[in-house]
């Protein structure tokens, strides 16, 4: 199968789903000739024109609100908000209007939109470029959560995302951007709410997502070689709507439990995913306590020995997880 | 100018209007009514004069003071009445209530409970009929108050941006909550906002109906040809802001005077000067007002309650 970078993937989606639908539109800050921060939608102006690739003000409240206003009245918008941080400026028009327009109303409105942030660390642009601030919007009924951790997951998951009638947050991850897979050409849909198990094992269950994934499955590679610990790597690519049925039969599986994410540890998902296991009959099975392994409670810093520090790691991986067998 | 069926329309929603509010705050003194409401008495020449103005296909946002507006585009008052009291058969099925209700279908993209929330929602409506080329405005009504919120501002810069179809409707009832215009904002007419975002703006006097509807009439043509417009409607708002307020912000004479300036019953003058219709006939109106309001509770009275076991339902698409 042919490779793409991350970013391509992302940009072979929209593109097909313009093309295909013409209620489909892009809107957000420098995403026309510059091609968006990350240079996600790069050549799409030159494709689509400036009416659909809709270059905006810096002003995230109208990006976000306008695209909900759009959605319930008939168009399938994508916005990008340059970094997820910004988010926060946009937040009434997310969290109040485009995620509860729905239920408010009776379930009489549609709102089928896409908003797209980057998120996460390791570019060394610090606590207000750097966030991942996933579990803010896991509260929020009416929103749909993803983050795609590969190239084919993020053609295959926001292709699915923009065929969604609800709004859904897509948090990009900045370090993937330039990774690169196997994605498969024409339409590919990766449909919400189905985990990924990237890698069988039988000692331990990893579950992880987004940017994490990757090391995740190095980690995997090495508990393997060096210690002999089988570890299934278990990615739940959609945190809103969640596939509980199958973390829940790979925590079965294993007995024993890891959750990595890069987000602050206290008041993450993954505190989430400790609770859907333990309030399942794999409580049972469990022959050791769930462990999280998240980002400590610190804004990221700036200093590049500091902000590795801030989230987790192979090593801390590893660690833990040896741990946990060993226990 | 508008006509003497128009006139009569427009009279008569505002006593569709006065009756529905009266009757609502009726229900809250007596204790049968859950929640709180933001009474639009004072008001009615706004919302009537602006939306007897639109065409059929126009759609608006509305606002938490928001009864006035959806009775105003023409709602069916006993489908409101029964959202109101929480019913099954309200056009939210009883998730939204006064501050959220909403008929997509009508035009109405719904009542808002934060101020200035439904600001850049009327863009993105505006948005859509742009890239539909369709052929409608969008109005945004909001307050005072929202004018000062960060939402109003990147909207207008926004709608002028991209020249969207939104004509701006600011009702200027003078007080948020508790706070007067005054102590708000420095300057005293909030029209001259429009020209920061390279727009037109203009002040009417919001308790004249027919003045309303005559400037949104000429709004909605220039919204229609050339972009967005703010046209702000001089009014007051008699009752406190929701139903718990009791008036400590303000004199008594103070609301006294606008009483004076009251929109019924300056119209009501206005027809009977002009011979268009007699007092008895008014007051027809009026009483058959009322009969549709009361004929809206028994409506919304024997509507059930949604079943609580349906509460998760309508959340996702």
């Amino acid at each position: 199968m042919r490779e793409l970078t991350y970013a391509q993937a992302l940009r072979e989606a929209m593109t097909l789903e313009m093309r295909r639908d013409e209620d489909v539109f892009l809107m957000g800050e420098d995403i026309g000739v510059y091609g968006g921060a990350f240079g996600v939608t790069a050549g799409m102006l030159e494709e689509f024109g400036p009416e659909r690739v809709r270059e905006t003000p810096i002003s995230e409240a109208a990006i976000v609100g306008a695209a909900a206003g759009a959605a319930v009245t008939g168009m399938r918008p994508i916005a990008e908000i340059m970094f997820s941080d910004f988010l926060t400026i946009a937040m009434d028009q997310l969290v109040n209007q485009a995620a509860k327009m729905r239920y408010m109303f009776g379930g009489t409105a549609k709102v089928p939109m896409v908003v797209r942030a980057p998120a996460g660390s390791g570019t060394g642009a610090a606590a207000q470029h750097c966030q991942s601030p996933e579990a803010w919007f896991c509260n929020v009924p009416g929103l749909k959560v993803v983050i795609p951790s590969t190239p084919a997951d993020a053609k295959g998951l926001l292709t699915a995302a923009i065929r969604d009638d609800n709004p859904v947050l897509f948090l990009e991850q900045k370090l993937l951007y330039k990774t690169t897979g196997p994605v498969p050409e024409g339409e590919y849909i990766v449909p919400l709410g189905r985990a990924a198990v990237h890698r069988t094992g039988t000692d331990i269950t990893i579950i992880t997502y987004g940017r994490m994934l990757p090391m995740c499955l190095k980690a995997a590679e090495e508990l393997e070689a060096r210690y002999g610990v089988s570890a299934e790597v278990v990615d739940p690519r959609t945190l809103v709507p969640l596939d509980k049925e199958t973390i829940i039969a790979s925590a079965k599986k294993t007995g024993r439990v890891l959750i990595v994410h890069e987000a602050c540890q206290t008041g993450g998902f993954g505190g989430e995913l400790a609770a859907v296991i333990a309030e399942s009959d794999a409580f049972y099975r469990l022959k050791a306590p769930i462990r999280r392994y998240g980002g400590l409670d610190v804004p990221i810093p700036f200093s590049p020995v500091l902000e590795a520090r801030a989230v987790p790691d192979k090593d801390g991986v590893i660690q833990r997880a040896v741990e946990l067998v060993r226990s | 100018m508008a006509n003497i069926s128009k006139l009569a329309e427009m009279y008569n929603k505002m006593l569709l209007i006065r009756s529905f509010e009266e009757k609502a705050l009726s229900l809250f003194k007596s204790g049968t009514m859950h929640g709180t409401m933001h009474p639009y008495i004072g008001e009615e020449a706004t919302a009537v004069g602006v939306c007897c103005a639109l065409e059929p296909q126009d759609i608006i946002s509305s606002t938490h003071r928001g009864h006035g507006h959806v009775i105003a585009k023409g709602i069916d008052i006993n489908r409101m009445m029964a959202e109101f009291m929480g019913k099954q058969d309200g056009y939210c099925r009883g998730r939204g209530g006064s501050m959220h209700i909403a008929d997509i279908e009508g035009g109405n993209l719904g009542a808002n409970g934060v101020v200035g929330g439904g600001i850049p929602l009327a863009v993105g409506a505006g948005l859509t009929t742009l890239m539909k080329r369709m052929n409608r405005i969008v109005v945004c009504f909001f307050g005072d108050g929202a004018s000062n919120e960060g939402a109003f501002h990147e909207s207008l810069n926004l709608a002028s941006l991209w020249k969207l179809p939104v004509l701006f409707v600011c009702e200027d009832n003078k007080y948020g909550m508790s706070t007067h215009r005054s102590r708000s904002m420095a300057i005293s007419d909030i029209s001259v906002r429009a020209a920061s975002y390279g727009m037109p703006g203009e002040t009417v006097d919001g308790n004249d109906a027919i003045a309303v509807y005559e400037a949104a009439k000429k709004a909605r043509a220039y919204v229609r040809s050339s972009g967005p417009m703010l046209l702000v409607c001089d009014t007051y708002r008699y009752c406190g802001h929701s139903k718990s307020d009791t008036n400590k912000y303000r004199t008594a004479e103070e609301i006294e005077v606008w009483k004076k300036k009251d929109p019924i019953e300056r119209m009501r003058a206005y027809l009977i000067d002009r011979g268009f219709f007699t007092a008895e006939e008014l007051d027809a109106m009026a009483e058959a007002a009322r009969q549709r309001i009361e004929d809206a509770v028994a409506f919304a009275n024997n509507s059930p309650y949604p079943s609580p076991d349906t509460v998760a339902q309508g959340v996702y698409a």
